[in-house]
């Protein structure tokens, strides 16, 4: 038993080091999210009234709006090319736990994509008006709501990983289903911004993200095995 | 032995069978039942004294969003039953949910909106329950536009299976997520147990209405589910007798 539990230990291990050894490799794939972000958050005030105060209203909205898209563009990167060459159903049929060594790779994803959503937010933030002392509550929700949406996305893009055209289909199955993260992740950013208490949507946000990470990787594990028959 | 009839549920010849007999039973009661909630609701029932005869329009909008999610979770349940005992007969069920439930979505919201016309001044308020109808509606078309787009119909049944599965986790999340996001709909007046707050000429008409649309999903599920099974089963030998018989 306690050999099995090292063996998954530095199965994941090994696996996490190579997803992140390869993303090093080829840094534009997971930067491309990063500026998606930036142009998106910079259009905002381009479609508007560049006066702060006006922006200072909707950046909660340009913020969350723009961290969702652009993880939801980011989801390809996450097992579209491991199902293609055939390392996903290796993994399959290692004998370790499928759920396990699929939650290391989310993980991966997420400190690829977005970790450094949640380090560049606070200079979005700042251009859209929001006052300095707002930055840690915009930094906890996000880092939060990035956690749940990665999740999240790992199912709809382990139901969508094997087909051609995938896009938008992936966009309709995730966009709705994260929701939830939206309305709270953009309420905590809002009361932050508005230097407030935002404890409450603060702590709805951590159940969601621990939710989602008690049972997304089933969900996980099962639609990556049926893109894989 | 107790579950023999589970097993033979699950064997299409006998679900045709099953489903074309049972077909009449629910479409008659509900052709009755909405026939009769139509006239206790429109003509015999009085007029609401805040809202006059628009109220009237409760008598298609509530049935319409009750079903719409009663639908997702019959979806949900016989797609978990088709993934964990591999059975074709409820994934055919599940598929045949699909239309249905975002017709009758659909339906909801299209009356939602014409009560909130009259009533709250505008087609479309983001208020909460409009708001979870359409992200419900949302997750309709995600389950038939993944099933649309995967070819092979066995991986179809199964992937579309746990996003139904993941989906009914998240609906009650939904719900009350945007509930607590804005709130300006009116508090459910019939599912309050104790008391109603309906007197009972608007209520009986109601629950008549409520009868008759759930009879109505019955026989509407039972006849698609009739033709999926068909169109999955159409190399078996069976269907050509089963054909041929009527």
């Amino acid at each position: 038993m306690s050999a099995r539990r090292a063996g998954l230990a530095a199965a994941v291990t090994a696996l996490m080091l190579r997803d992140l050894r390869l993303a090093l490799r080829r840094p534009g794939d997971t930067l491309q999210p990063l500026g998606f972000f930036l142009v998106v958050t910079t259009l905002f005030p381009l479609a508007l009234d560049p006066e702060l105060s006006v922006l200072r209203d909707i950046a909660p909205a340009a913020l969350w709006v723009g961290a969702l898209l652009s993880s939801l563009l980011a989801l390809d990167l996450l097992f579209r090319e491991d199902a293609q060459d055939g390392t996903l159903e290796q993994l399959a049929l290692c004998g370790l736990p499928f759920t396990g060594l699929l939650l290391a790779k989310t993980v991966v994803h997420w400190l690829l994509t977005g970790l450094p959503l949640v380090l560049i937010a606070p200079l979005a933030a700042i251009a859209l008006g929001a006052p300095y002392g707002a930055m840690p509550g915009v930094l906890a929700a996000l880092l939060l709501g990035t956690v749940a949406l990665s999740l999240i996305g790992a199912v709809g893009a382990g139901l969508t990983m094997s087909l051609h055209r995938n896009g938008s289909l992936l966009a309709l199955l995730v966009l709705p289903l994260a929701a939830p993260v939206l309305i709270f992740g953009a309420r905590a950013t809002a009361l932050a911004i508005a230097l407030e208490p935002l404890a409450a949507p603060l702590y709805l946000l951590a159940a969601m993200a621990v939710l989602a990470a008690t049972l997304a990787p089933w969900a996980v594990a099962a639609a990556v095995r049926i893109g894989l028959e | 032995m107790a579950w023999v009839w589970f097993h033979r549920f699950g064997s299409p010849p006998h679900f045709y069978r099953l489903a074309r007999r049972l077909t009449p039973w629910f479409a008659w009661p509900a052709a009755l039942l909405c026939a009769a909630g139509l006239v206790g609701g429109l003509v015999l029932a009085p007029a609401d004294y805040q809202q006059g005869d628009g109220f009237r329009i409760i008598y298609v909008h509530a049935p319409a969003a009750w079903l719409s999610l009663m639908v997702y979770v019959v979806m949900a349940s016989s797609a978990a039953v088709g993934l964990i005992w591999r059975m074709t007969v409820a994934h055919a069920v599940a598929a045949s949910c699909a239309p249905i439930g975002a017709s009758f979505t659909a339906l909801a919201l299209a009356t939602g909106m014409l009560w909130g016309r009259p009533m709250w001044g505008t087609y479309w308020e983001w208020d909460p329950r409009l708001t979870s109808e359409l992200l419900l509606l949302f997750l309709y078309l995600g389950y038939m536009g993944l099933r649309n787009s995967v070819d092979d119909i066995g991986r179809a049944d199964r992937a579309s299976a746990v996003l139904a599965i993941v989906g009914v986790v998240n609906v009650p999340i939904i719900h009350y997520s945007v509930i607590w996001w804005n709130s300006l709909h009116q508090a459910p007046t019939v599912m309050k147990f104790g008391q109603p707050t309906m007197p009972a000429s608007m209520l009986v008409p109601l629950l008549l209405m409520l009868a008759g649309f759930t009879a109505c999903f019955v026989a509407l599920l039972l006849t698609r589910a009739r033709g999926e099974v068909l169109r999955r089963e159409r190399n078996a030998r069976w269907v050509g007798d089963a054909l041929g018989q009527t």
